[in-house]
């Protein structure tokens, strides 16, 4: 099998049949696997912000915010011929890097970002296999369309498959 | 403010002296506190894509001990002060009498944890002060917190201000080390300061350095 394809922070990329991608240094980023089991097409988004309502820029980067990146997905992939009903979805990240006593809003951006990609999936009817959401440690992420397992490194625990 | 295009070379010179004053008073904390010198480098500006940010000190797996806090008031940011994991312990075996210097991954005893923090706010505070001092802006350090964990997972939360109205980030680097000649073993630690898009014209306002001609 040839490298895995790397997606950047607030990048999306795609692959297909016999190959596998990557993303590395999720904190609170969530990473978000979209991906057909007939066709094995697959493409993953590295989200940082919930909602592109929070975006103080005339241009938009769709794969920024949890809601447009979702939305960018799925239409690309129909763009390349699966039918939503076949698309399923994997997600991890989301994590808590830093505890604090204060209540700050961007504190919590971890879990708020997995909340609006679950929400983002709901919208599509697509549905969530696996997860491997919150905590307070940073994850390298790998898909595999062959396999369609979600390999999940972290930096104090053994590699684990989702 | 969203491609910093108003920014001239001068600008970017004002900053790094920012980053000058403010390191300069930290190496001086922590030379204090460790009873020996502590050399600081030349502070380094620079306008980054996101990307770039999170590849920082080699890469977005690059294990790194982080003590990160957020500047409250009139200028707010992001500051980070970094150690590659390695150096984090020898920073720790150099404070502490007595405590071992163990490179293995994964074990820190609580004393690492907790003189790690203290070092991170000493230097963090002390920077701050130095850029209040300098500026007579009302900038507050909020309680810094530690985390042990890859360099990308840390700085991307530290970009989540920021990247709401940009998708680069100007970055203050400051790097203080030990004299090189006495040991090959010399700490580096750096220090990132993030301020938020908004808070450069407050800063520059501050310093009587206009950002519109």
């Amino acid at each position: 099998m040839s490298e895995a394809i790397r997606v950047g922070i607030a990048e999306i990329s795609y692959c297909g049949p016999a190959s596998s991608i990557r993303t590395t240094g999720l904190g609170s980023c969530v990473g978000i696997i979209l991906f057909d089991p007939m066709t094995r097409l697959a493409g993953m988004a590295h989200i940082m912000l919930p909602d592109s309502s929070m975006s103080r820029t005339a241009l938009l980067n769709e794969a920024k915010f949890a809601d447009t990146a979702v939305k960018a997905m799925v239409k690309n992939l129909e763009m390349q011929g699966v039918k939503k009903i076949r698309m399923k979805a994997k997600i991890a990240g989301g994590a808590q890097m830093f505890q604090f006593s204060s209540g700050q809003e961007t504190m919590r951006i971890g879990p708020r970002n997995v909340e609006a990609v679950k929400s983002g999936l709901a919208d599509f009817r697509i549905p969530l296999v696996a997860e491997d959401t919150g905590g307070d440690k940073g994850r390298t992420i790998e898909f595999n369309t062959d396999t369609f397992e979600l390999l999940i490194k972290t930096v104090h625990q053994k590699e684990y498959i989702i | 403010m969203a491609g910093y295009t108003q920014l001239t070379a001068f600008h970017l010179d004002v900053l790094r002296e920012v980053g000058n004053i403010g390191a300069g008073h930290a190496a001086t904390a922590l030379s204090e506190h460790l009873g020996k010198t502590v050399d600081m480098k030349v502070p380094s500006v620079n306008i980054v894509s996101l990307q770039e940010m999170t590849e920082l000190l080699g890469g977005t797996e690059t294990v790194v001990a982080s003590v990160y806090l957020r500047m409250q008031g009139e200028a707010p940011g992001t500051m980070f002060f970094m150690l590659p994991l390695g150096q984090s312990k020898k920073l720790v075996s150099r404070m502490i009498a007595g405590e071992p210097y163990d490179p293995a991954e994964g074990v820190y005893s609580e004393v690492t944890l907790s003189a790690l923090q203290e070092a991170g706010n000493i230097l963090s505070g002390s920077y701050l002060s130095a850029l209040s001092d300098l500026t007579g802006l009302n900038i507050q350090p909020s309680v810094p917190a530690l985390s042990i964990d890859m360099a990308g997972a840390i700085l991307g939360y530290g970009l989540i201000e920021i990247s709401r109205s940009s998708d680069y980030a100007i970055i203050i680097n400051t790097s203080l080390t030990e004299p090189e000649n006495l040991h090959s073993d010399s700490i580096h630690g750096y220090f990132f300061l993030l301020p938020d898009p908004d808070s450069f014209e407050k800063i520059f306002g501050a310093l009587g350095v206009p950002l519109h001609e």
